[in-house]
Order: C-alpha cells, then structure tokens, then sequence
C-alpha cells in the first residue's frame, strides 16, 4: 500500500459505531465558547459520505424550523464527541441528494428492516 | 544549512490538538548521498553536491558512473549542490536523511508544477471571462492589449494566452508540521509544486 495511503488510516479513533447511507444519527460536537467546552448534538440524516481514513466526511441533513439544514464533519475530528445511530435506514442509492429537493413525506427515508 | 532532495508523495490532513485541520503534503525526502565536496580552496565556495533515487547503470553516462563509484554508490537519479555558509563537515560518501530538517520550523520547497500545456489567459493569468449570452462571442477571450497609433506596439510583458506551467517553481515558508526519519518522510503545510512523485528540493527557510 502507498505511504500516503497508509498515514491516512494511522491515528483513526476507533471509536464510531458502524453507520451508513441513510441512516439517523446524533453527531455530538465539542463547542467552545470563551474558554467554556460544551457539546452541541446535531441530529439528522446521513446523505454522503466522502473520503477515507483521516480524510473521511459525512454530511448530515436535518429539516430545522422548516429549513433544510446540512452539516459536514470530518468524521475523525477531535472535536467530535461521538456518533450514535438512532434509526437505520433503508436506501438505494450512495448520495441522498435527491431529498433537498424534497419536503414532508416524501422527504422521508424508510426505516430498515431487522 | 544544507536541504534535501524529495519525492513529493502526495496530500492528506493531520489533526492538531485543538481539532483544528490542518493540510499536509507528504514528501519522501532522502536519504541521499554525498556525491561531492566543494569548498573555498577547491571551487571558490561551500557546497555538497547530493544524489538521491537510484537508477539502472546502462543508463547512466560513463562519467556518471564514475563520479558515483568514486564515493561509493550506486547511480543516482538526481544530483543537486546546496550551497553552504561554510564547511559543515561533510563528507564525500556520507548519507544526509530527513533528520537534518528535524529542528527546522519552515522549509522552502522547489518543484516543477503540473504542465498546463497552452493555456489561455483566464487560466494563465487568471483574468475574468467575459459574458457568455446575448450574442457575445468573447467568452474567454482576452481584451484589449493595448493602446492604438500611439505606442502602435504592444507593452512587453504583456499577459497573454501562452505555455502554462511545466516550470520550476518555490514555495517558500511552508511549516514543518512532521518529520519521521524512520521512513524518510517530512510533512510540510500545505500544497507543493509539481505532481506526485515529482521531485521536490526541500530547504530551510532564508
């Protein structure tokens, strides 16, 4: 394997819960503020993931007051608290992008089946 | 202070310890090998001639060759002078590794950058496009280049639509964010000129 290829999987933290596509999640987010750290949950859909190793983002969508919010994090931050999946989703494609154009009920993801 | 003959190996991120990102260009740099000496009495001035990356001997001139074999090595790719304030010590034969830029706080990095080929002078020299619709024809098209009967020339230095890139280029003050001298790689900040496995000279900063 390529050395670069390697130092991208050095250091990863080991620590995120399996997710995919689809998926809802909670994604805690360590926040300072003058000297205060807080963490700040941003809960939404996964509709990308992007990158591997250190470089590996998901974006997260989430309808707030009505508005479409996305968030890209850098999944191996240290400034993530964690991750944690809430509800598993049921997709058919890798990019969700389809959904931003979307709202109500067609804005949904079906739930995956156990 | 002496620099070091590279490899650029290609681009990742590192995290700090306050989480903050930070853009790192991977460079495999070293080891090389003294190939030569000079100093005030032999040419007038200090510096070491390095060598770095190996080669076949069938090609490889026969002078080559030998200037090699007088220090003992094999024949080498690349072979660069760094100039010297004055005699650091080394010696012909002698191999420098990237632990030599371990203290060093920025490095300056030259490289060749990506060929661009023609390039027009939106790209070249970054200048605006013009508009697109209403039966205008000068999308990319430079402006005017000048004036009219007077001068009746054009200003030399013009920017204009030529050859892009493929040209040796410095990226200076770029901060060492790493250095591992097991496997002969020094991280820098930032992007470097050139492509992958382009060759990259790397020196302290002035």
């Amino acid at each position: 394997m390529n050395i670069v290829e390697t130092m991208r999987q050095e250091g990863l933290r080991g620590d995120l819960p399996d997710f995919n596509i689809g998926d809802t999640v909670s994604v805690g987010v360590r926040i300072t503020e003058g000297g205060k750290t807080r963490i700040q949950n941003f809960v939404g859909a996964v509709i990308a993931e992007q990158g591997t190793g250190l470089e590996r983002t998901i974006t997260v969508r989430k309808i707030s007051g009505g508005v479409g919010v996305e968030r890209i994090f850098p999944v191996e931050s240290p400034n993530l608290e964690g991750i944690t999946v809430t509800k598993k989703g049921r997709i058919r494609r890798a990019k969700l992008y389809y959904l931003r154009g979307r709202t109500g009920r067609k804005a949904r993801i079906r739930e995956a089946r156990r | 202070m002496i620099g070091l003959i590279g490899k650029k190996l290609g681009m990742t991120r590192r995290f700090q310890e306050d989480g903050r990102s930070v853009p790192v260009t991977v460079i495999e740099a070293g080891p090389c090998v003294v190939t030569q000496v000079k100093n005030e009495r032999s040419d007038g001035y200090f510096a070491v001639q390095l060598g770095f990356g190996a080669k076949k001997p069938k090609n490889t001139p026969l002078p080559m060759q030998g200037h090699f074999r007088k220090v003992g090595s094999g024949p080498l790719r690349t072979v660069v002078e760094f100039r010297l304030d004055a005699d650091a010590g080394y010696k012909p034969g002698d191999t420098v590794g990237v632990a030599v830029l371990a203290e060093v706080a920025t490095v300056d990095v030259t490289g060749t950058t990506k060929g661009r080929g023609f390039a027009g002078n939106i790209k070249r020299h970054g200048h605006r496009r013009g508009p697109a619709g209403h039966g205008t024809k000068n999308v990319r098209m430079s402006g005017s280049i000048g004036m009219h009967t007077e001068p009746g020339r054009v200003l030399p230095g013009k920017a204009m639509a030529g050859h892009m890139g493929n040209k040796r280029e410095t990226k200076r003050n770029l901060k060492v964010i790493a250095v591992d001298p097991e496997r002969n790689l020094i991280l820098v900040r930032g992007s470097v000129p050139g492509h992958k496995n382009g060759i990259v000279f790397i020196r302290p900063s002035r």
